[in-house]
């Protein structure tokens, strides 16, 4: 997976948007960005950051700079963990000739020290989009680890897995009856990109457009579909 | 008298608490509670579906998630591990629904070997 073929997968798959969201990471998002905008699809650049509790949980930001400064959030709060290669994979940023230019020495698999409410307040202090990742799935979701979803938790949406049941999550958490579900592949290799998707009712790709169909705003919406 | 746990000792969260030398991070309420069991796991949601009233909880989550789901199971008290402070908000949670909550240095094989020796331990 590069970010070239990750754009050029998604045009073969037909995708609109697609968010990078690399584990504790938001290094990849400019250069996918770079190679986005040569093939019409848009990109939402983020992280799938671990909070503290173990909670996987996707953040958007709008431009880079705003990104960087989640990425300095990140660094300051990784603990000191090496990365076994060997064992976790080399985690490498590359360039647009896919050269090496980073290399993290720090486990990005590692929980941040901080918990979900701290990340929550720095992600929308940078005006950016916060998603509980994969909340159907019985490992690193806000429920496996919180139980429920704290009622005073502000997040634009929840993210349901390829096969996460939206009807039994609102059986089960009636709380959650008007929340916006999307579903998304969260693929980690080439083959699974497209695989899930969500249909957005929008005006035009922007990130604002994507923040109001999130919040069911104006007439915007998402269909699971 | 017949002991309400599984195990052979009667025990109360302040007998624990004193036994072991735990912290206790809120006020001393709900100290004569008998326990009468333990649960370990750092998923709550494992915690909310098999935790049994009246069981110690050790755990290393601080989220005040911890402490809504201890006054849900009724739990006895709460441990936290590894030297590790709770969340301001668990702690506040915790002392509203009048939740012991507790703390060690120890790590949680240690403590719950501990716990498992007091409440087995032969007169």
């Amino acid at each position: 997976m590069t970010p070239g073929n990750i754009i050029e997968q998604a045009r073969i798959k037909g995708l609109d948007i697609v968010g990078i969201t690399d584990h504790n990471s938001t290094l990849h998002g400019e250069l996918t960005s770079y190679y986005s905008t040569q093939r019409d699809v848009f990109v939402l650049c983020g992280a799938e950051v671990t909070t503290k509790e173990e909670v996987h949980c996707l953040a958007f930001f709008e431009n880079f700079s705003k990104l960087k400064i989640f990425q300095s959030y990140i660094d300051k709060n990784l603990p000191d963990i090496p990365n076994s290669p060997d064992f976790f994979g080399d985690q490498v940023q590359i360039d647009k000739d896919l050269n090496i230019i980073y290399e993290e020495p720090r486990l990005l698999t590692s929980a941040l020290n901080v918990n979900i409410e701290e990340v929550v307040l720095k992600v929308h202090e940078l005006d950016g989009i916060f998603i509980p990742a994969h909340i159907d799935k019985s490992k690193n979701s806000i429920l496996s680890q919180l139980g429920f979803i704290p009622f005073d938790l502000q997040y634009e949406a929840l993210e349901l897995s390829k096969f996460g049941d939206v009807d039994k999550i609102k059986k089960e958490h009636p709380y959650l009856q008007n929340c916006t579900f999307l579903r998304s592949s969260d693929a980690h290799f080439l083959e699974d990109i497209g695989t899930s998707f969500s249909i957005f009712e929008m005006e035009t790709r922007s990130f604002e457009e994507i923040k109001m169909a999130l919040k069911q705003q104006n007439n915007r919406k998402v269909i699971l579909v | 008298m017949l002991n309400s746990n599984l195990y052979g000792n009667q025990m109360t969260v302040k007998d624990l608490m004193e036994a072991l030398d735990l912290t206790l991070f809120n006020s001393e309420t709900s100290l004569d509670r008998e326990i009468k069991g333990g649960y370990v796991s750092d998923l709550l949601s494992d915690v909310m579906g098999f935790a049994k009233e009246g069981e110690v909880w050790v755990t290393l989550q601080t989220h005040k998630n911890v402490a809504a789901i201890a006054s849900l199971k009724e739990l006895a008290c709460v441990i936290i591990v590894k030297g590790g402070k709770f969340d301001d908000d668990t702690l506040r949670h915790a002392e509203e629904e009048g939740i012991p909550m507790l703390g060690t240095k120890l790590e949680t094989f240690e403590i719950v070997g501990k716990i498992y020796q007091l409440l087995n331990a032969k007169p």
